[in-house]
């Protein structure tokens, strides 16, 4: 089949060919992150990791949340370009390469982590030149590695016919280096029948091979921490739960990109409320895996009683890691709320006064006061000067933000139930929120209770160098993404055409599923 | 092959820390300072812990030394990438300063803490630098890499290479630092292999003990346990 002079959407191509201020306004300010985490980066190079807030016994800090949290949410595209390519849901097609594409740049910035971490990132080769198999990190290495090539791969086959595509209907004034681009790209693509059949077949195996690999490397990356000794690292189900968190954060995340892509190159007719309603029901699937998995965890370790861990235990529930792991569960619940307004049948007669936005900005406005209120007394000259709050009144104040909370939360109920991409979207929020708390939860209390009885509490305080560098990641992640859409068109123009040719076919299997036929 | 291996008598121990003075001099261990120190930065491959044992008013404080262990079977020596830390013919874990990529994966398997990282470049302030111990085995670490007791593997090689024996059982035996400079006279150095050897009856005593025995990890520090003093050891 000759698809040369197909007629494409221009919706499509629009992205690429036209650049607003606005983007380069975006472009600037991520690579001014970036810069910003790269200077504190070469500093820390030559300063060493005393910059950082870790200590002797706390010797993973933030680096590390971060490298978890990114390679978790790495698994976007294998979810749903691969898992959903094999199992055969169509509506997944407008989305998979947004979502592969968040696959490959999670896993170079959470790479990246591993090297702002090491002390001697100058020998990074020792671990090709004296690597042992033994070391769970040697794992990491060879899993997130064969990911990698992977997942660039997998994100680059679908991509062929849709630079032929580009590289036929580009405009006459476009510049040459673009056309040079995505003839290269192309590889010769004609879409001619034998073409297209080694596509579809190369396509095929890439997808069944890219999920055994995408659930051993974040089962790997939690065997980093269960197969040392430590207390609440050392659990079996650590690889069944990073896999579980690690797909649920990857969905929330390509749920936010979906939206930003939708929003700013007016892509509502291809990424649809439905798309929204489907993911938003996976979402709501894993989230409840993750608190099956979570309370599986913490009861045991809870029920069992061992001192050891229970010292960790008791730092995460009620020490001083119980407001990240409160806000934690608090915002995986929220999440868990909002995505199944929708689901539920719509309440008949119900008048509340409650549901009014004038409501929701005033109990907003005051949860804000309240919550300045208690951070300035908790700031540390306040407490030095003796002017630290009563315990009774951080309560207090603590009861109030949490009824003001639930107050705007009611409030904003209706919003959220009648507009379902804002509502998933803010789930996803609270999702990758909660995630990237969970995964600091699991990282930081553990290392600061040692496993030896008399040994010294370990404090962690992360300095400016890691919320910087922290920043930068993220930055990064998006500045990654920001030149691919420029690049690249976002939402796979093949794919989607080729939907039309399918319908008759899933017609024909539908009715094979018939008892008549 | 001898197996090297200490005993320290819990008993005669003062908790002075004259060991992780010694210990620090000899193997040329860097200052922190006291903002260091504050914040976790100090280096030690000798320290004493405290523990509080009994309930008030049966209370006693108890100071365990500790070196590195130098497990018979080291967790650390298993999950190190790249081999920079391994565990020498006779049973000591040591560090290869040059290979190590600093990712602390073995700090985090010690289940006795007993690794440290330069978190920053080496100082020695003032005149401390001319105090330096000029062997090689003993020059300071690059910054970025972990680094542990040796159970003074310089002091072995030279007593070698001088034909001088070694370990607690010969008056004029060498013996690791700490062991050397011990106040009370409370720590046994020598041959765990060798069983008419002081650190091996001590060991076979029904005092002896290693810490976190169940891990299975087989350290081959072994502690006597306190208020059973017998003179005669």
């Amino acid at each position: 089949m000759e698809r040369r002079n197909e007629p494409v959407d221009p919706r499509l191509i629009q992205p690429i060919l036209r650049t607003g201020a606005g983007y380069y306004l975006l472009a600037a300010f991520l690579s001014a992150v970036v810069a910003a985490g790269l200077y504190v980066w070469i500093r820390q190079l030559r300063l060493g990791l005393a910059v950082t807030g870790m200590n002797h016994p706390v010797y993973w800090g933030l680096y590390i949340t971060n490298f978890v949290f990114f390679i978790g949410i790495s698994h976007a595209g294998t979810l749903i370009s691969a898992i959903l390519r094999v199992t055969g849901a169509e509506w997944r097609r407008p989305i998979t390469r947004a979502a592969e594409a968040i696959t490959v740049f999670a896993l170079i910035v959470g790479a990246a982590q591993v090297i702002i971490d090491m002390g001697r990132p100058d020998r990074i080769l020792n671990v090709i030149a004296y690597g042992r198999f033994q070391s769970p990190l040697l794992w990491d290495v060879t899993s997130i590695t064969v990911y990698l090539l992977g997942s660039i791969t997998y994100l680059y086959l679908p991509l062929i016919p849709d630079m032929a595509i580009l590289r036929d209907n580009l405009p006459a004034d476009a510049p040459a280096w673009r056309r040079r681009l995505y003839t290269l790209l192309a590889l010769g693509w004609h879409g001619g029948p034998e073409q297209r059949r080694r596509l579809e077949r190369a396509v095929g195996v890439m997808a069944v091979l890219i999920i055994p690999i995408a659930v051993s490397v974040h089962t790997v990356v939690s065997w980093i921490f269960a197969m040392t000794l430590r207390p609440m690292w050392h659990s079996t189900i650590f690889g069944p739960y990073f896999v579980i968190g690690a797909i649920y954060s990857g969905i929330a995340t390509i749920l936010i990109a979906m939206a930003v892509i939708r929003k700013v190159f007016h892509l509502e007719a291809y990424l649809k409320p439905l798309h929204f309603r489907y993911l938003g029901m996976l979402l709501i699937t894993f989230n409840a895996l993750w608190f099956y998995f979570t309370f599986a965890e913490y009861l045991t370790t809870g029920y069992g009683g061992v001192p050891h861990e229970m010292r960790v235990f008791n730092a995460k529930l009620s020490g001083e890691y119980q407001a990240a792991f409160w806000a934690m569960v608090f915002s995986m619940a929220v999440a868990f709320v909002i995505l199944l307004l929708p689901h539920l049948p719509a309440p008949r007669r119900v008048r509340l006064p409650a549901f009014r936005p004038g409501y929701a900005l005033a109990t907003a406005g005051t949860a804000l006061a309240v919550a300045l209120v208690m951070v300035s007394q908790n700031v540390s000259g306040a407490t030095q000067a003796g002017l630290a709050p009563s315990p009774a009144l951080t309560r207090l104040l603590t009861w109030l933000l949490v009824v003001l909370l639930l107050g705007f939360g009611v409030s904003v109920l209706p919003v959220l139930r009648r507009n379902i991409v804002v509502g998933t979207v803010i789930a996803a929020f609270l999702v990758d929120l909660g995630m990237w708390l969970e995964r600091f939860t699991i990282v930081v209390p553990t290392e600061t209770r040692p496993m030896l009885e008399g040994y010294t509490i370990g404090i962690y305080h992360p300095t400016a160098t890691e919320w910087i560098l922290t920043a930068a990641s993220f930055a990064g992640f998006a500045l990654l993404y920001v030149i691919f859409v420029k690049l690249f068109p976002i939402i796979s123009i093949w794919e989607v055409q080729e939907a039309e040719e399918v319908i008759p076919q899933m017609v024909e299997k539908v009715k094979g599923y018939l008892p008549g036929v | 092959m001898p197996r090297w291996g200490m005993v320290i008598d819990l008993d005669k121990c003062t908790a002075c820390q004259a060991c992780t003075v010694a210990c620090r001099a000899e193997n040329n261990v860097s200052f922190a300072g006291l903002n260091g120190y504050r914040r976790g930065r100090a280096i030690f491959w000798n320290t004493v812990i405290g523990r509080v044992e009994g309930e008030f008013p049966e209370v006693q404080g108890i100071f365990i030394p500790m070196p590195c262990m130098h497990c018979d079977h080291p967790p650390c020596v298993k999950v190190c990438p790249v081999g920079a830390t391994y565990q020498d013919e006779e049973g000591r874990v040591l560090q290869r300063y040059e290979r190590c990529i600093g990712c602390r994966m073995c700090m985090q398997a010690c289940p006795y803490n007993r690794r440290y990282f330069n978190w920053r470049v080496q100082e020695w302030p003032d005149t401390f630098a001319l105090y330096r111990n000029p062997d090689p085995e003993t020059q300071p670490r690059p910054k970025g890499v972990v680094e542990k007791c040796t159970f003074c593997v310089q002091r072995l090689r030279k007593a070698r290479e001088e034909g001088r024996p070694i370990g607690s059982d010969y008056p004029d035996g060498v013996v690791p630092a700490c062991v050397e400079t011990c106040t009370g006279g409370a720590r046994y150095f020598g041959d765990l292999d060798d069983p008419e050897s002081i650190v091996s009856r001590l060991a076979r005593s029904p005092r002896a003990f290693r810490l976190q025995e169940e891990l299975g990890t087989e350290p081959k520090v072994y502690y006597l346990r306190p208020g059973q003093w017998e003179p005669e050891t």
